[in-house]
């Protein structure tokens, strides 16, 4: 594999940039693998490259129905952070932020790895008591937190609403320093050169159709390009892992909704962290463009339309402009939808299932985005030594049978209602 | 926006409803010996089908009867909508 480096980058310059090594094949499915990874997005590609890294199982094909990076990789609104309060979304999430901190040296590629921070902020005493404890539960684990208060959160975001007389007033605020924001598209593409340059097949424009399952073992898939034999499977298909589960007579405790998100025109550099608003669901940060980018809620019922409608979106901006009203003068530039696995009590699964061979990554939700690294590392793990890691023993599958939820936000089985 | 017809009220927008899922998950019977499997399916387990869904809604600002509504989840085109007491 061609290294990218500003000598290689001078050296092709004299030939016009026409001579760069494509940065992966488009392979052809072969008639047997010994791990199948199904879903070419974030999750899947950071998987393949893992179990090729640290498990040395190469023998491995990306099954993707569409492009590389083109469902929820290339949707999201890229924010990263780690300011869980339960240990094991904690301890996942901040092993997942040292790999973001090595991500563009190892995969040898710019991810525009940004820890600007992160600042939820609080609109009453109430709020502050519950984000100081979530700030004290997070520096229990290591992980950076800062309480602010109204004078310290308006001296970093002047721009928010501090006057007088507002329907949600600003108290303060918790803030992850080391939070942040990626290029997704580039993290997506950093994995699949890497994993390519390593054996694995990545496969575009095949979809996953049935399953070869019997005796309770995995035998193979069915796929619009031919019958493919193998014995694991890794199934990171995010928002259609309810497609795929009924295919398998599974019926799991995840449900499929449509979040949105959007940006405006770009402007000059105004906002320099990621803030959410504590009174609903709005979030916001400023892409290096100088878009705002913006999102909140889901639409709030089961869709596979990658495509929202006008009232959330309605609701999410006056939520927005409450707390920043100069975004009232700004031009709205595109709008977009995803369609998420929301998981019941609203944190994800990683774990082996009843099928031998068969291995489940879903229920991401609002935020797997920021999961990728640490989801690609523990799943992987998972796969080649068919044990769950420590690292992702809280996601289990059997939790909701046995009661160990892992109920981050007390919302209950109806993530999607919030 | 969805417009969606309350059997009470009416063609109203969206906005009026609150959604309440699947409306085919039946709660297991009272006084019976329950599985752990079957209360497993009815609070956690969902097909979410991509296609025809059945699904209840509240019409919380109209009438707020909790309401049946048979949906496309793929394209969002309402078929029918019912009583909550009443079956497709
Ligand atoms: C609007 C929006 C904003 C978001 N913002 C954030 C954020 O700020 N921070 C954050 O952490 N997370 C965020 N998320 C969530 C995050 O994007 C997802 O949780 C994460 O991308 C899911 O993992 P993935 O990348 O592997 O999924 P995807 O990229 O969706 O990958 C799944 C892939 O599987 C493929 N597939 C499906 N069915 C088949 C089949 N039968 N055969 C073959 N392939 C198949 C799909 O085509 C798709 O490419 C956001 C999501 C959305 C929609
Ligand atoms: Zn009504």
């Amino acid at each position: 594999m061609q290294k990218y480096s500003i000598f290689n980058l001078i050296k092709n310059a004299f030939s016009g940039h026409q001579n760069w090594d494509l940065a992966w094949k488009d392979a052809t499915p072969k008639k047997e693998y010994d791990v199948i990874i199904i879903g070419g997005g974030g999750h899947g590609l950071a998987t393949a490259y893992y179990l090729a890294k640290e498990h040395n199982i190469t023998n491995v094909a990306i099954i993707e129905k569409g492009w590389l990076g083109g469902g929820n990789m290339g949707r999201n609104t890229t924010i990263i952070r780690s300011n869980y309060m339960h240990d094991d979304n904690a301890l996942f999430s901040e092993f997942g932020m040292d790999l973001w901190r090595k991500m563009s040296q190892d995969l040898n590629y710019n991810v525009m790895f940004s820890p600007r921070g992160i600042i939820n902020l609080a609109h009453s005493d109430a709020q502050m008591n519950v984000f100081a404890r979530r700030g004290n539960s997070m520096r229990l684990n290591d992980i950076d937190a800062v309480l602010l208060n109204r004078e310290e959160v308006k001296e970093i975001i002047p721009m928010a609403d501090f006057s007088e007389n507002v329907r949600f007033p600003i108290f303060g605020g918790l803030m992850q320093p080391s939070a942040g924001t990626a290029r997704h598209d580039a993290v997506a593409w950093g994995y699949a050169r890497q994993a390519d340059s390593m054996g694995v097949d990545i496969i575009q424009n095949c979809e996953v159709t049935g399953f070869d399952v019997s005796g309770g073992k995995i035998n193979g898939v069915r796929t619009s390009r031919g019958d493919i034999k193998v014995k694991k499977i890794g199934l990171c298909v995010a928002g259609s892992t309810n497609i795929l589960a009924e295919k398998l007579n599974m019926t799991i405790p995840v449900e499929t909704h449509l979040l949105q998100a959007c940006v405006t025109e770009p402007v000059k550099p105004v906002l320099d962290k990621v803030v959410t608003f504590g009174a609903g669901h709005f979030y916001i940060s400023q892409s290096d463009k100088g878009e705002m980018v913006m999102g909140g809620d889901l639409d709030g019922y089961n869709s596979y339309a990658q495509r929202g409608n006008l009232p959330t979106l309605q609701h999410v901006l006056t939520e927005g402009i409450a707390m920043m009203p100069f975004l009232s003068k700004l031009k709205m530039l595109r709008t977009w939808g995803g369609i998420m696995d929301m998981s019941m009590d609203g944190s994800p699964i990683i774990d082996k299932t009843h099928i031998e061979g068969l291995y489940l990554n879903c229920g991401w939700c609002y935020g797997g985005f920021k999961a990728t690294p640490a989801s690609g590392w523990t799943f992987a793990h998972t796969i080649a030594q068919d044990r769950v890691h420590k690292l992702n023993e809280g996601y289990s599958l059997s939790r909701f049978n046995t009661g160990h939820l892992l109920d981050e936000k007390g919302l209950g089985t109806k993530t999607w209602i919030s | 926006m969805l417009h969606i017809k309350c059997p009470h009220c009416g063609m109203r927008s969206q906005n009026e409803f609150s959604y309440g899922g699947d409306a085919t998950i039946k709660r297991p019977e009272l006084n019976k010996e329950i599985s752990d499997q079957d209360w497993n399916n009815f609070v956690y387990n969902r097909k979410s089908l991509r296609g025809k869904h059945l699904e209840l809604w509240q019409h919380l600002s109209g009438c707020r009867q909790w309401i049946k509504v048979e949906r496309d989840t793929a394209t969002h085109e309402i078929f029918k909508t019912l009583k909550a007491n009443q079956d497709i």
